[in-house]
């Protein structure tokens, strides 16, 4: 059964220097306060995995956070570049960034795969591309029954899956709906699982695509209302394309970078 | 009425799109053509964004593939597993729209590094979803700006295949759908060569020369024998993709784009 949980606790409990890591959330749901909270416990030498890095994948690389990166787009959506990941991986600041690099084909057929407990993933995919003479983890084999030529990758299995959500019941289980992305699969393919959700209520809404988590399969649940700002929550709040825009500026230089972080993620007045 | 080769090259990209569609969208100028496209002379043109939405109609362009937005106005919204095994790899999407920075003349393209992977020079966000839509989709339509520096004559890096190195390993290698067909710049208009699959200019902007086009594109290209003029923006098409962008602008708290 899930367990209720500060999301400090949550994050000192599950997430371990080394750990292998996805934060995960398709646009949609972000967990912006976890990886916050990761950050401020300078938890080290993370292997982070994740489809779209996003802004919250930048400010825990340019943090430090990171030893290697499992990824399938690190780009600033509509906006531009990551800069933090760029200088990770160009410069090597603050520290060297091990790239594992996919396709998101390739990467949302890993976590299926992991989901179902399975060892690799199967996809007809990566044809023709340059990615499989870059990454050993992108390989092919034949279909035993048509002999056509697909590319197997690794399954995601992390060590942690956090994710946010909407709404959590008294019991611990987890309602998401709207873009539901991978969170589903990348909690089921996880070892641990800790989801931060905008509130606790008594019973959940009938919803068209809701994604419904049962509490079993859940590590701990974090009340964390806003958690997912700058990013947004369906029904609750919306994306904050502006800040979007204004992150090129601020990551762009590292300077600003960490004055934004001291000032916004790290300072006594941001923990309370 | 007076309008900018961006325009132009969205109204052109976005001509190319019809009713019988289902388009796999991208985002930047991909979004603003298919959108104008529904906006236009398409309304029952599907449009399907990676982040799961199926046949949604955003009233203003989304800054990400996954705005809120995009999940209202859907029809349904599917998880980005499902979109990518059942809808993307089981064969859905008619036609897929590509960009990115750097193409060469087979319509392969470079969304990864500037320079040696190991050590780019630039570290470009990488491929995404295009991988798997360049060969999954039943054709693409290629969508940038024309320079030498993004039109070159060795990709440093095949992030997404177009017809191959060499124009001939897409069909050597089996896949079966068509690929690039279409290549829609600020300048002109592309097709690939029947025979040789490399793309040749087959029509060009108001007022874009031949040598223009020669001097921007980073490999000697060729000219098809019967080179017409793209028709001008119509007002309407101008009008409806400024009114688009506005809306955006005011819906995002932005400046307005230009393109």
């Amino acid at each position: 059964m899930s367990e209720f949980l500060s999301l400090s606790a949550a994050i000192t409990r599950f997430v371990r220097p080394g750990a292998q890591v996805a934060l995960e959330g398709f646009t949609h749901l972000i967990p912006f306060a976890a990886g916050h909270e990761i950050i401020r416990q300078e938890i080290r030498d993370l292997a982070l995995v994740r489809m779209t890095p996003d802004l919250i994948y930048d400010q825990m690389i340019g943090s430090g956070c990171a030893r290697k990166l499992t990824f399938s787009w690190g780009g600033n959506p509509g906006v531009g570049s990551l800069h933090r990941l760029r200088d990770a991986v160009e410069r090597a600041w603050p520290r060297p960034l091990e790239l594992d690099e996919h396709s998101h084909a390739g990467m949302a057929h890993a976590y299926a795969a992991g989901a179902a407990g399975m060892p690799c993933a199967l996809l007809r995919g990566y044809r023709g591309s340059d990615l499989p003479r870059v990454n050993p983890n992108i390989r092919f084999i034949a279909c035993p029954f048509t002999g056509e030529e697909l590319a197997c990758i690794p399954a995601i299995r992390p060590d942690v899956a956090i994710v946010h959500a909407q709404k959590a019941d008294r019991d611990g289980n987890v309602f998401i709906e709207g873009i539901v992305g991978v969170q589903k699969e990348a909690v089921l393919a996880a070892r641990h699982s800790i989801v931060t959700v905008e509130e606790v209520v008594d019973t959940f809404p009938a919803a068209a695509n809701s994604v419904i988590l049962p509490s079993w399969s859940i590590g701990a649940v974090v009340e964390a209302p806003g958690g997912a700002r700058p990013s947004y929550a369906h029904g609750y709040y919306t994306r904050d394309n502006a800040f979007y825009v204004a992150w090129d500026a601020i990551a762009r230089d590292r300077s600003t970078f960490l004055a934004w972080m001291e000032k916004h993620v790290l300072s006594p007045v941001s923990r309370a | 009425m007076t309008y900018s080769p961006s325009e132009m090259m969205t109204v052109a990209a976005a001509r190319a799109l019809s009713n019988d569609d289902v388009c796999f969208v991208g985002i930047g100028l991909p979004s603003a053509a298919c959108n104008l496209a529904r906006l236009t002379h398409a309304p029952r043109l599907k449009l399907i964004y990676e982040s799961g939405t199926i046949e949604t109609k955003p009233s203003v362009l989304p800054l990400s593939i996954g705005d809120g937005e995009l999940c209202e106005t859907a029809l349904t919204t599917v998880s980005v597993p499902e979109m990518f095994q059942y809808w993307l790899q089981g064969g859905r999407i008619t036609v897929g729209f590509l960009g990115g920075a750097q193409v060469d003349r087979f319509g392969n393209l470079n969304t990864t590094v500037i320079g040696d992977y190991a050590r780019p020079a630039v570290r470009l966000p990488g491929s995404g979803g295009a991988p798997e839509i360049a060969t999954c989709c039943g054709r693409t339509y290629i969508v940038m700006p024309q320079s030498r520096r993004t039109f070159v004559e060795t990709l440093d890096f095949l992030s997404s295949l177009g017809h191959g190195r060499t124009g001939v390993e897409r069909l050597a290698g089996g896949v079966n759908t068509e690929g690039p067909t279409l290549l829609v710049s600020d300048l002109c208009i592309m097709k690939p060569h029947p025979g040789t699959h490399e793309f040749e200019v087959v029509s060009l902007h108001p007022g874009v020369s031949q040598e223009r086009v020669a001097a921007e594109t980073g490999w000697s290209v060729r000219f098809a024998t019967d080179v017409t003029e793209t028709p001008a923006p119509t007002a309407i098409e101008i009008e409806t993709l400024r009114d688009l962008h506005a809306r955006t602008a005011r819906a995002h708290g932005t400046a307005a784009h230009v393109s």
